[in-house]
């Protein structure tokens, strides 16, 4: 049976992993090889790569680190950042990336997801979205709407993107996305637990592989985001960074609760 | 060269010299017949659509070429759906090396597609290329399509319904997860494939 992934998401910024709290407050946290080398071994089941500045910054991803992680490690892994184009986007997988992620550019540019999927399959287009809960309160799940937000590594330049993430999700999976990572901004960094009721919204909506991203801080997260919202993955940064929760430990809790994960202390 | 990846256009193949690389092995990327008839070994990559994958064997010539190979051939993931005689993505004949047709996995309420992740074996049959890997081992799929479980089938893995996940059949060898990007288990069996007596 599928395993559900843990995947460890790695922010770059200036060639380092960093980290922060909400989108803001960048910390470093190491080298980028290192930490690739090192989650691979502890047994994460993917890695994502974020180049948090590229898309605000107007530049693509840069291509070193892409080369240097894929030479290192024997697990898939993602990149995204400000790839705007099949020509970038080509250089990103033949310097061995699994995936490609976009984000801004696709707000910006929907064709954008069909051209990739065209081009490269749909099994190597990730669409990440950023969303944050508005409106609604009271407590009432029905009256709780999510609202996609654009360019948000750059709190000076993020803005709302004016559409649903509902919405949003459901137009990238008819483009062609083979995958979408939903950021529940409302919980990143927090560490309270990944936004249920948002993905199991998301879930409902898609018939493509969904990762859950914002909130992990401990592992009954992961159990209860695998269980209430059935998504594929978990992703999460923090947690990983600083040893909070570590990936063997994680996937022997999941597995006695019953949860199909890929063993990484064979 | 003792071992030639078939240069078939697609965008996976650095991830497959790098983890040939890590088994001590050099390879040689090429598109050139000649070159690939040479080889003691030869993998045939691929990733993205089976027309796209076929079209480009046609221009570079590689059809027959690849028919005709009688060292250890190993086709991955789209490569070695491009064994079998046909696709249904695209309606598109394959090399036909292989009996059957490829078809497509449908999605259904909690059955995602594409299959990606990471996933075991059930190993139907002894082949060479499965030398102790069993059960347990988890290898990363990410595919929408599949081919049949039948004789050339030497594992099968399961998605809504079961496919072939491993094949066999003469001097050709075919796995549709990707080896190279399956942890320790993905390394075993390349590894397993150099040993296959040339």
């Amino acid at each position: 049976m599928l395993a559900r992934r843990i995947i460890p998401c790695l922010d770059v910024r200036d060639g380092q992993v960093v980290k922060g709290v909400q989108f803001l407050g960048h910390q470093v946290v190491g080298d980028i090889v290192e930490l690739a080398r090192r989650y691979s071994a502890e047994g994460a089941d993917e890695l994502v790569f974020y180049d948090i500045t590229a898309s605000s910054e107007e530049r693509a991803v840069d291509i070193g680190w892409v080369e240097a992680v894929a030479r290192v490690i024997d697990i898939p892994f993602c990149v995204a950042g400000g790839l705007r184009g099949l020509d970038q986007a080509r250089a990103v997988l033949q310097a061995g990336a699994d995936k490609i992620s976009i984000n801004s550019p696709a707000l910006e540019n929907p064709e954008l997801i069909t051209a990739l999927a065209r081009e490269f399959g749909s099994q190597c287009v990730v669409v990440g979205i950023d969303s944050r809960e508005e409106g609604g309160g009271g407590g009432r799940e029905e009256a709780v709407d999510w609202w996609v937000k654009q360019y948000t590594g750059d709190p000076a330049r993020t803005r709302d993107a004016r559409r649903r993430t509902l919405d949003w999700a459901r137009e990238a999976q008819e483009r062609g996305a083979g995958e979408i990572v939903l950021n529940c901004m409302n919980q990143d960094g927090v560490r309270r637990g990944y936004d249920l009721v948002q993905l199991r919204r998301a879930r409902g909506v898609l018939s493509i592989p969904l990762v859950a991203s914002g909130g992990a801080g401990l592992p009954e997260h992961f159990a209860a985001v695998f269980r209430e919202a059935e998504v594929d993955g978990a992703l999460a940064a923090s947690v990983f960074h600083n040893g909070a929760i570590r990936i063997p430990e994680l996937k022997r809790a999941l597995r006695a609760q019953g949860l199909e994960v890929r063993p990484c202390w064979s | 060269m003792s071992l030639v990846i078939v240069d078939s256009g697609g965008a996976n193949i650095a991830s497959l010299r790098h983890a040939f690389e890590r088994l001590g092995v050099d390879s040689e990327l090429t598109a050139e017949p000649e070159r690939i008839r040479a080889a003691r070994r030869v993998i045939l990559p691929g990733v993205g659509a089976a027309g796209e994958g076929m079209r480009r064997l046609r221009e570079r010539n590689l059809v027959d070429c690849v028919r005709g190979l009688k060292q250890p051939v190993l086709g991955i993931c789209l490569g070695m759906q491009l064994l079998f005689e046909g696709s249904e993505e695209g309606a598109v004949d394959g090399l036909g090396i292989l009996p059957g047709r490829v078809a497509r996995l449908e999605p259904k309420p909690g059955l995602r597609v594409p299959h990606m992740g990471w996933n075991t074996l059930d190993i139907l049959a002894d082949s060479p290329l499965l030398a102790g890997i069993g059960v347990e081992d988890y290898f990363y799929f990410v595919h929408s399509y599949a081919a049949p479980v039948n004789g050339a089938c030497v594992a099968s893995a399961e998605h809504g319904r079961r496919f072939a996940a491993c094949v066999q059949k003469d001097n050709f060898f075919g796995a549709q997860f990707h080896p190279e990007r399956s942890g320790p288990a993905g390394a075993r069996l390349l590894a397993n494939f150099l040993k296959v007596e040339a």
